[in-house]
């Protein structure tokens, strides 16, 4: 599993955030891009499905949950780590029932966000692995049979 | 205080009706059993005194009755010539004397012509000449006569009790001198009270008896009302001006004291005299007066019992209502204040984002600084550093700016009136509701008239309205991407806010009970109902209105209408602006 293969989508609507967290991401080695709306970030994934997206919950125009609603539906092997204020956890728990990997709360420490992704790219790596194998077991069991 | 105006005016309806619900009964049971004892009463005591009298008059007539046949059975049971014996004569008298207790004073017989034949007694009289005397006279016409009193030729007061008797073809009277004093104590006696006094009088006005007391100088007014015999008019007759016994009683004002009498009044001796009785009106009636002085004293003293029942019952009427008032007043704070919290955590909320954002922007700053410190060599990212360094700069000022707009507003309630402009308070509270309305994708559009009078309101009252007007348009319109728009207008001499939305607008039914307390149609736990009562409430005691008009799906018009302040002057220059934000 080579993590540096991984492709990694920051999206916020706060530019200065999203700005520094991708030059911090960028200097621990993610190959990362950035994004500062929901609509964004959709035209990014079309363009480049990403494997790991980095999302804020809130932001005006197409909310983060709707966003992660259209990942999940367009692209079901991205992972997504949801990025919640303070007090909010009921947004945490329904971008859980959503089918986000996991969330952080806002502002969270570097190193933490960094495990997560690191967490997410493994999972989406195995599901990957598991799903390219059952690929060629279908492709393979013909000729068994 | 208008509050300590209503309770006054309260306190004085209650005493009143108080004291007149108690009052009335106690004063006409008091005057109609007055009245009816007070007539009544007067009734028997004049009953009593008509009994008295009647009594007496059966007295003097039988006791001038008695003396009459005495001397009648004296002159037809003695021999005529007898009279005419001195010794006899005497014998006579001594034994009317003695069995009369010389009630008797002498014994005479007179002839025809007034010529003293014979007699017997203490003033050897002699052959004394009647023959001008009225009682002879009188005599002489009839068989039987008693006379008035008079001095007669002795000078003493005396009457003549004389009886006419034929002898040998000629006429003769028996007379006999009745002691006055005898006769006197008969009409003296009568007396009740302390100046009840009897006395009789002839037709002349001549008393036949002697009074108690000097009484000539109303003699001549009580003379008026004997002649008048009752007729009605001649004086204040009284009820029983003259009943079956042959008693008049009326009232009469004495001329010389002024004091008013009761007099009672009936006749003797066929006529000829008339025997009175009088007595002042306080004395005869005298019980009857002692217990009118009784009653009206209870009265009073009930009356005042009343009084003070009523000052007491209303003071604590009042004060307990006065309590009440102070609760409730107390309450209605608490009620604001809990309002209060409620909109300020609904804030709080949108704040408290606006407030993260900076602070994660800060600390992924400093996160990238160290990050480039980490570097060999750090001084070629000098740049880069600096640019970190100073947009935390940038973002702490940020949080400072927002901090500071939040502890403006969430001071503690002060419900000091000042003289506010209303566009400022409109202008700050937009700000602050900003975040929260970018996020439920809302626009909010003002509109400010830069002519506008400033307004008497307390500012976090004032700011309090603004915010939940605010934060109710903005949780009608969630997720409708909608547009809230405060227009503030000069409306004659009010002032004019508008809270207009583009949400979903109020069902008919509701609108009705939108301003009263715990009416909420959001879940459990999401509102207390308390908005926008607090808000009537706020701009109600400002003299000012607040009304809505909303349409279904189609949005909300909240109007407050406030009087402006008077000698308020707009500062020139100020022109009026419109601004938007997003």
């Amino acid at each position: 599993m080579n993590e540096h293969a991984m492709k990694l989508l920051v999206v916020d609507d706060e530019r200065h955030f999203l700005e520094t967290l991708v030059k911090r991401l960028g200097r621990r080695g993610f190959s990362v891009r950035g994004a500062d709306s929901g609509e964004r970030a959709l035209e990014e994934m079309s363009a480049s499905p990403a494997d790991v997206v980095v999302l804020d919950v809130k932001m005006p125009g197409i909310s983060g949950l709707e966003t992660l609603q259209r990942i999940k539906a367009d692209y079901p092997l991205t992972e997504v780590v949801m990025l919640t204020a303070h007090a909010d956890m009921e947004a945490a728990a329904e971008g859980m029932e959503f089918g986000a990997f996991d969330y952080l709360m806002k502002p969270m420490d570097i190193d933490e966000l960094v495990y997560k992704i690191e967490d997410a790219w493994r999972r989406r790596s195995l599901r990957g692995l598991k799903i390219q194998q059952m690929r060629s077991r279908a492709r393979t069991s013909p000729d068994e049979t | 205080m208008s509050h300590e105006a209503s309770y006054k005016s309260l306190r004085r309806s209650m005493i009143l009706m108080l004291i007149l619900v108690s009052l009335a009964p106690l004063v006409m049971v008091s005057a109609v059993l007055g009245n009816r004892f007070h007539t009544s009463y007067k009734e028997k005591a004049l009953a009593h005194l008509d009994e008295v009298l009647l009594k007496h008059k059966q007295t003097i007539d039988s006791f001038l009755d008695a003396k009459v046949a005495e001397i009648r059975v004296l002159v037809d049971v003695t021999p005529f010539k007898a009279f005419f014996d001195p010794q006899t004569l005497e014998s006579l008298l001594l034994s009317l004397q003695d069995r009369h207790h010389g009630v008797f004073v002498d014994l005479g017989v007179v002839n025809a012509e007034g010529e003293q034949a014979a007699y017997a007694g203490p003033f050897l009289l002699g052959s004394a000449d009647y023959s001008q005397a009225h009682w002879f006279q009188a005599a002489m016409r009839r068989q039987v006569y008693i006379s008035d009193v008079f001095l007669g030729v002795r000078g003493l007061p005396h009457f003549i009790v004389a009886v006419r008797k034929k002898y040998e073809g000629r006429d003769w009277i028996v007379r006999s001198t009745i002691d006055f004093a005898a006769f006197n104590r008969l009409v003296e006696n009568v007396r009740i009270g302390d100046t009840g006094l009897a006395f009789i009088v002839n037709k002349d006005g001549e008393f036949q008896t002697k009074p108690r007391m000097d009484i000539s100088s109303e003699l001549p007014k009580l003379m008026a009302l004997i002649k008048s015999r009752g007729k009605p008019g001649a004086g204040r007759w009284l009820s029983r001006a003259k009943d079956a016994s042959g008693v008049w009683s009326c009232l009469f004002e004495s001329p010389s004291t002024g004091q008013e009498y009761v007099v009672l009044m009936t006749e003797l001796k066929g006529g000829e005299w008339t025997l009175v009785y009088q007595q002042t009106e306080r004395d005869a009636f005298q019980d009857l007066y002692r217990s009118r002085i009784a009653a009206i004293v209870i009265v009073l003293l009930g009356a005042a019992a009343i009084v003070a029942a009523a000052l007491y019952v209303s003071q604590r009427f009042v004060n307990h209502l006065r309590r009440l008032d102070r609760e409730k007043e107390v309450l209605n704070e608490q009620m604001l204040e809990t309002g209060r919290l409620a909109s300020v955590g609904e804030l709080a909320a949108g704040v408290a984002h606006e407030i993260n954002n900076p602070v994660a922007i800060m600390m992924e700053e400093a996160g990238w600084v160290e990050d480039l410190l980490e570097d060999e060599n750090p001084w070629e990212n000098e740049e880069e550093i600096r640019r970190a360094l100073s947009q935390i700069r940038t973002q702490g000022g940020r949080c400072r700016e927002i901090t500071h707009k939040l502890l403006s507003f969430a001071r503690k309630i002060d419900p000091t009136v000042v003289l506010l402009d209303l566009n400022q308070a409109v202008e700050e509270i937009s700000e602050l509701s900003e975040q929260r309305a970018r996020y439920a994708g809302v626009q909010i559009i003002t509109d400010l008239a830069s002519d506008l009078p400033e307004v008497r309101a307390s500012a976090s009252e004032l700011q309090q309205v603004l915010l939940n007007l605010i934060n109710n348009a903005i949780d009608a319109m969630d997720g409708r991407d909608g547009r809230l728009t405060l227009t503030t207008r000069k409306v004659g001499e009010d002032v004019q806010l508008e809270v207009a939305d583009t949400g979903r607008g109020i069902p008919a039914a509701n609108l009705q009970r939108i301003f009263d307390p715990f009416f909420t149609t959001k879940p459990v736990g999401k509102g207390t109902g308390l908005g926008l009562s607090i808000c009537y409430g706020v701009i109600k005691k400002m003299g000012g209105d607040i009304t809505v008009s909303s349409k279904v799906d189609a949005g909300t018009v909240f109007r407050i209408r406030v009087p402006g302040a008077e000698d308020t002057h707009v500062p020139a220059g100020k022109d009026a602006q419109s601004r938007t934000s997003a």
